[in-house]
């Protein structure tokens, strides 16, 4: 057994989300410098020039590389020897999530109610996912999204007789529909599954994989290829102003699923995949 | 090209779709709210809290600054969420608009009749942008936050013309060239 008082979460949440609002990882800045020489269109290359000009500036400058820096969505991976000590765990978790937006100078773009639509001041509540692991360590990742990707995701209960091509289709046309809107080239979460929510869930699971990197399935590993190269065939380009690169990768995660459903998400992340992990 | 804003009728006709443009000078944001405060005044008849004659705007919410900074990252929102206000505001003057995507295709026809263009910023290019503004204003619905109009006194912003003054838009004739999937 392992005590953790949850005040230990406030300084580790304030610096994983201004580092993950401030610095793109290498990861994604090889990924686009890689897609810049593969793009044939003059404008789709430019943009992808001045992006990664972009990141390098927001790294040097210690500012926020997109000033959209999102609703802060946090998953807590807690080992099951861990026993909590101390003020109310999501309480601790927010006030991370305050101090970094302040001290970072990022953007408050949370509403706190969706109807009345009022700013909370301070970019909190995040979404907060917990789940439980085996040992006694807390895996901390945080993900700022942004609304331009999130708001073109959609999620649909399909039957088992629209199969592959069903799900093939569904995600094609959910890049095709988001075109330029969501800030292609885009990484694709697709969560393939499950219920309704953990086809939803899994879409953004999807997303904190590395770029390049397969699904450990053969089967999987070759949908997200074949899914890579039709979403390329669009020609919606970087920032839709047409080109060979919409998107610089494709990550499915698949869950067990009742024998009369076929869940299908698709979460959209922009070029400024962002994101920072911690072991606590 | 570099241009000077408030962008003149004849300056505006001569743009085309593709052309990169660096501005310089000032521009407006507004975004959903802002954008809903305006049109919600027009239509009881009330007056708005700026001229919109000749205006840019930029849509837009900046990070905060930092100290001793002018403005904070900032960079252009989805275009699409302001198409309904759009012809409403150029019936105010509006002749320019920034922001990102592609839009519904009424607002080509209303760049066309109005003499407008809409440019496209670089969505996710916000520290370079944010080094562009010079000045920053508030001008109006300051309870707004991020989402108050701000005048920025921009140099050198980089911008693409996304639909010229003769409704033709960038995207749909670029991703045709470059599709390879049948529809």
């Amino acid at each position: 057994m392992r005590v953790i008082n949850t005040v230990e979460l406030v300084p580790l949440i304030r610096k994983l989300t201004m580092k993950a609002c401030i610095e793109l990882d290498d990861n994604l800045i090889g990924a686009l410098e890689e897609s810049e020489k593969r793009e044939e269109s003059p404008l789709g290359k430019e943009i992808i020039g001045t992006l990664v000009e972009n990141a390098r500036a927001a790294k040097d400058e210690g500012l926020a590389c997109c000033q959209d820096t999102g609703i802060l969505v946090v998953y807590l991976s807690i080992g099951q020897e861990v026993v909590w000590q101390g003020n109310p765990l999501e309480e601790m978790v927010n006030e991370g999530v305050r101090q970094g937006y302040r001290d970072g100078y990022l953007r408050n773009s949370v509403v706190l109610d969706p109807f009345l639509r009022e700013n909370s001041g301070d970019n909190t509540p995040c979404v907060l996912h917990t789940d439980i692991i085996p040992g006694d360590r807390v895996k901390i990742l945080v993900m700022p999204k942004g609304a331009g990707s999130e708001n073109m995701g959609r999620v649909q209960v399909l039957t088992p007789a629209q199969g592959k091509a069903g799900v093939k289709d569904f995600v094609v046309e959910t890049v095709e529909k988001a075109g330029g809107k969501a800030c292609p080239p885009l990484i694709v979460g697709v969560g393939v599954g499950g219920t309704m929510e953990k086809s939803a869930f899994l879409a953004k699971e999807a997303l904190k994989r590395p770029i390049g990197e397969r699904h450990r399935e053969k089967h999987i590993a070759e949908l997200e290829d074949e899914l890579l190269e039709e979403i390329n065939r669009l020609g919606i380009g970087p920032l839709g102003v047409g080109g060979r690169i919409t998107a610089l990768d494709v990550h499915i995660e698949v869950y067990p699923c009742h024998i009369a459903s076929l869940p299908v998400a698709v979460n959209l992340q922009c070029h400024a995949n962002r994101h920072a992990e911690a072991v606590l | 090209m570099k241009l000077t804003l408030p962008l003149d009728k004849e300056t505006l006709k001569i743009l085309r779709i593709g052309d990169t443009v660096e501005l310089t000078g000032n521009l407006y944001t507004a975004r959903d709210a802002a954008h809903e405060r305006m049109i919600s005044t027009l239509e009881k008849g009330d007056p708005l809290p700026l001229n919109l004659e000749g205006v840019t705007i930029f849509y837009a919410g900046p990070c905060p600054a930092k100290p001793g900074e002018i403005s904070g990252p900032i960079g252009p929102t989805t275009s699409v969420r302001m198409d309904p206000y759009v012809e409403p505001l150029m019936k105010e003057g509006v002749v320019g608009m920034i922001g990102k995507g592609d839009r519904s295709p009424y607002v080509a026809e209303l760049c066309k009749e109005y003499g407008a263009v809409y440019f496209l910023g670089i969505g996710g290019a916000a520290t370079l942008y944010g080094k562009t503004v010079k000045e920053v204003e508030i001008v109006a619905y300051e309870d707004l936050g991020t989402e108050s109009i701000k005048r920025l006194y921009v140099e050198g912003l980089k911008v693409i013309v996304g639909i010229d003054t003769k409704g033709r838009v960038l995207q749909d004739e670029e991703i045709a060239r470059y599709r390879t999937r049948s529809s």
